[in-house]
């Protein structure tokens, strides 16, 4: 259909797009990189270029910043495990034939839309205090001493609100995909003498395999960046500093610019690794 | 006025030559079938034709008008899509009255254009549903509809008929055959089924690899397939072709005879063979042999013999082609005269 | 699916599943619930179900307090704001990209994910510090272009996906039927595409209406959305329940909505069409 007056309207009309995103993208992100190589702190009115490598050497060899990427690493990881797996089976359930499935879905959905503060907070307050917090009355109703969630299990806390958030994600995809498995391969395996189980493994796992790589890989972009979460319950303390948010902390806190650039490009190398593998499976896809 | 002349028109598609300098000439009012297998350059040189891409050489004139660069729409040229390409959010009277809109005409001389060609291609009762809710042969009737309005200097149509079940495919067939004979308008029609160029075409253009075999109509091309390409895609079933010492005893490297020239008996004949499959049509019977001491280009061959015939797999039979319906041709596969 | 299933088979599915349901659904449920009680019954011990006296006095005292409506326009006016913004410049790039592809469209859609990759706490610093310069900090217009720039790519993907759909036949036809390029797009192009690009809009709206990162950290008072307003409950005025539901009852409740009306295009725009 191409005729060359059409490609060449296309490329205008392509330009705006490709021309904003060009700006977005590399501005800043050069900006960051020379911050990065400078002494800067502005509260102290120091602003000394440049000083090689030596921010991300101080940030590499700090302490925080092993502890901080643990803490992501065990958060991702952590929501990860929790959402996928909940997700696959959640999804599988949803499948069957159930009465009112139109309704469990939008019940099972429904956290996706929450915004994190709100979610956050909700958790943080009403059932994670230790007070006044539901858990702490289902506790007590049993006789347990009440747990300060949030001090005592910071991270397992956090991990917790966000896969509450999350876990709708996944199932929505993943159901998504298991609508798309033919009943008729199922009825082939079935006559071909597989059981349950080894339908499971056999003909839905692999059919799932890649939902599931791309909720993995979807979910890790938004949770290396997960903030509001930390942001209104934690504030980083006990533990539950990420990188985005030691980062953040360097960067509008203690005003560390030089230093805070250097996390963040290392922040978006990490992100770029991970970004990696999931544009390989959308680029796929786009083939087809 | 519909006369489309193609002068050593090429396309290529980046390093890929799809359509080599090619030279065609389309006569008003004619019937043309681009026939071939699928790949040929049949639907591209369509599409050339419609300007819905540009030549890579050459000139296309329609009606002496040096057209190689006129957009499709300026063209004066309606077509028929394989997908019938109907508008989904348009109802039928409007999908119908859609180019008439785009030309600018009034709203009344519209609503007639619209009124007749419903009648004629029964759609009257239609009028006022969209696309989705027809079936495959009132789609199809649509996008006939959204063209004739427009009283084009010539039709297109690309494999119209390929989503179609066979029956149906038959009843279009006829229809739009008779819409040729009753508009006299040039349509250009592509397919890879060469029973319909056989049946719809006043001339047939036999395409491979973007180059064109033969140029001719339907009985030329039956009884004078210029080369062993269009002898084997014309006709169906398809000719038998033999080689070796039965060729060379007519001077040629490959023989062909069609499976309606072959005679068959039970007793005697110049090839035995062995009935593998008997197809029973009622009106025909088509039996699928395996000839013995004979070279043949394929394992079987195929003949044609009288539905009465109560031949069946295993049966031995003798088999002789007809007086003067043997087809010669050289080494290189060009018909010898 | 489509095969004979057992009664007991089913119940015990649809038990199952409506169990786990109104677990997950439970924390909305509940501070839905507790925006209707009193303080005091907020906290009772043990917990108050339904049978408390409904008030709505919570939801006044939020508006009357902190200005809730305030907080709702400005999220309303970014949220809309970086929608409209963004899908003006993403229908003519996802329709140029899907309906004239060149070599290289694929490569430009790639790049273009990329930038959605991006983490935001990268460029934090440079965005405050352009936003100073420009003197745009806290203001509607910053946190639209930002926001708009950051869902940039999902809505370019969401529409290319969608206009890739539409047979190009069809266009191609209208081109024969004499239809330039205005009245392609205004005839053909958009009604057809038309449930593709609100189905993007809806998903858009509930991104920019969630975003969390650059609405707490670009905005103090003036432009500050619900985001920021809920965050502020953090502090010990988190304490009192029953309002703090009122608020986050308010500002999920138009969302959660338009997110259950789009959940069937959500898969598709959140995956960048790699699940459909």
């Amino acid at each position: 259909m191409a005729t060359q007056h059409s490609r060449a309207a296309a490329r205008l009309m392509n330009a705006p797009a490709v021309f904003v995103l060009l700006v977005w993208m590399l501005i800043p992100l050069c900006m960051t990189i020379y911050f990065s190589f400078m002494d800067y702190r502005p509260l102290r009115g120091v602003a000394d270029c440049c000083v090689g490598f030596q921010n991300y050497e101080r940030f590499i060899t700090s302490s925080s910043f092993l502890s901080s990427v643990a803490t992501t690493l065990i958060m991702v990881g952590g929501i990860l495990a929790i959402t996928v797996i909940g997700g696959v089976l959640l999804a599988l359930l949803l499948d069957q034939p159930i009465w009112g499935q139109g309704i469990v879905r939008i019940l099972v959905i429904a956290p996706f839309f929450v915004m994190p503060t709100v979610s956050a907070l909700v958790w943080k307050n009403m059932f994670m205090n230790p007070v006044n917090g539901l858990f702490a009355y289902l506790w007590k109703f049993f006789g347990a001493t009440p747990i300060d969630w949030l001090s005592e299990l910071p991270l397992f806390s956090i991990i917790w609100i966000v896969s509450w958030q999350w876990l709708p994600f996944a199932t929505l995809i993943l159901l998504t995909a298991v609508q798309s498995l033919s009943s008729e391969q199922l009825e082939a395996s079935e006559m071909d003498g597989a059981g349950a189980l080894s339908r499971f493994t056999y003909i839905i796992l692999p059919h799932l395999g890649r939902a599931i790589t791309v909720v993995i890989l979807i979910q890790t972009i938004f949770l290396l960046s997960i903030f509001a979460e930390i942001f209104v319950t934690t504030n980083g303390a006990f533990g539950t500093r990420t990188l985005t948010y030691l980062v953040y902390q360097r960067v509008l806190e203690s005003q560390n610019i030089g230093l805070g650039s250097a996390g963040g490009i290392l922040a978006v190398i990490l992100a770029n690794i991970v970004a990696i593998f999931l544009m390989r499976i959308v680029g796929k896809n786009l083939d087809n | 006025m519909g006369r489309i002349t193609l002068d050593k028109v090429s396309k290529s598609f980046g390093e890929v030559n799809v359509i080599p300098p090619l030279d065609l000439t389309i006569e008003d009012g004619e019937f043309v079938v681009f026939v071939g297998p699928s790949g040929c350059g049949k639907s591209t040189l369509l599409r050339l034709i419609a300007g819905l891409e540009d030549v890579s050489g050459g000139q296309i004139r329609i009606d002496s008008q040096d057209a190689t660069t006129t957009p499709p729409a300026k063209r004066g040229l309606a077509m028929v899509f394989q997908s019938y390409a109907l508008y989904p959010h348009m109802s039928v009277r409007k999908n119908i009255a859609f180019p008439l809109k785009m030309a600018g005409m009034d709203q009344a001389e519209q609503e007639k254009r619209v009124d007749y060609a419903a009648k004629v291609l029964n759609l009257a009762d239609y009028i006022d549903r969209r696309p989705g809710q027809l079936s495959g042969g009132q789609r199809q009737r649509v996008a006939i509809g959204r063209a004739i309005v427009r009283e084009p200097s010539a039709f297109l149509f690309d494999e119209p008929l390929s989503n179609l079940d066979a029956a149906l495919r038959v009843n279009m067939r006829l229809e739009i055959s008779e819409l040729h004979n009753n508009l006299k308008t040039t349509m250009i029609y592509v397919t890879h089924d060469q029973v319909e160029a056989m049946t719809m075409a006043d001339k047939i253009v036999v395409l491979q690899a973007g180059v064109i075999e033969q140029v001719g109509s339907p009985l030329e091309l039956y009884q004078t397939p210029r080369n062993l390409f269009v002898a084997g895609f014309i006709g169906s079933p398809k000719m038998n072709f033999f080689s070796g010492q039965e060729a060379a005893k007519h001077d040629a490297a490959t023989i062909g005879v069609r499976p309606e020239h072959l005679d068959v008996s039970t007793s005697e004949g110049l090839w035995k063979a062995k009935v593998g499959v008997a197809e029973h049509l009622g009106s025909d019977t088509f039996l699928y042999v395996h000839p013995e001491g004979v070279e043949t280009l394929e394992d079987t061959v195929t003949v044609r013999v009288d539905g009465e015939m109560a031949l069946r797999h295993g049966d031995e039979v003798w088999l002789t082609p007809q007086d003067g319906k043997i087809h010669r041709f050289d080494g290189a596969g060009l018909r010898i005269a | 699916m489509a095969r004979a299933v057992t009664t007991q088979r089913k119940v015990i599915a649809t038990a199952a599943a409506w169990t786990i349901g109104i677990a997950i659904f439970f924390p909305i449920l509940w501070t839905v619930l507790t925006s209707f009680k009193t303080e005091a019954q907020a906290i009772a011990d043990p917990p108050v179900w339904f049978g408390f006296d409904w008030t709505l006095e919570n939801y006044e005292v939020v508006q009357e307090r902190s200005n809730y409506f305030r907080f709702l326009m400005n999220s309303v006016i970014i949220a809309v704001g970086s929608t409209v913004l963004g899908l003006l410049i993403a229908i003519p790039s996802a329709w140029s990209m899907a309906f004239v592809p060149g070599k290289r469209t694929k490569d430009v859609l790639m790049w273009m994910l990329s930038t959605k990759m991006l983490p935001a706490v990268g460029v934090l610093f440079p965005i405050v510090l352009i936003a100073r310069f420009l003197d745009l900090y806290d203001t509607h217009i910053l946190l639209i272009v930002v926001l708009m720039l950051m869902n940039l790519p999902i809505i370019i993907w969401m529409l290319y996906t969608y206009f890739k759909e539409i047979p190009v036949d069809i266009l191609e036809a209208a081109r024969m039927d004499g239809a330039s390029l205005r009245s392609e797009i205004i005839y053909v192009l958009t009604p057809m595409a038309l449930p593709g690009i609100a189905s993007t809009m809806l998903l858009n709206i509930i991104l920019a209406w969630n975003e969390a990162f650059w609405t707490l950290n670009l905005t103090t008072t003036k432009a500050a959305p619900l985001t920021a307003f809920i965050a502020s409950y953090s502090s010990p005025e988190g304490l009192f329940y029953a309002k703090l539901s009122a608020a986050s009852t308010m500002a999920i409740a138009p969302i959660l909505i338009m997110g259950w009306f789009s959940q069937k295009q959500l898969v598709r725009g959140l995956t960048f069409g790699a699940v459909k």
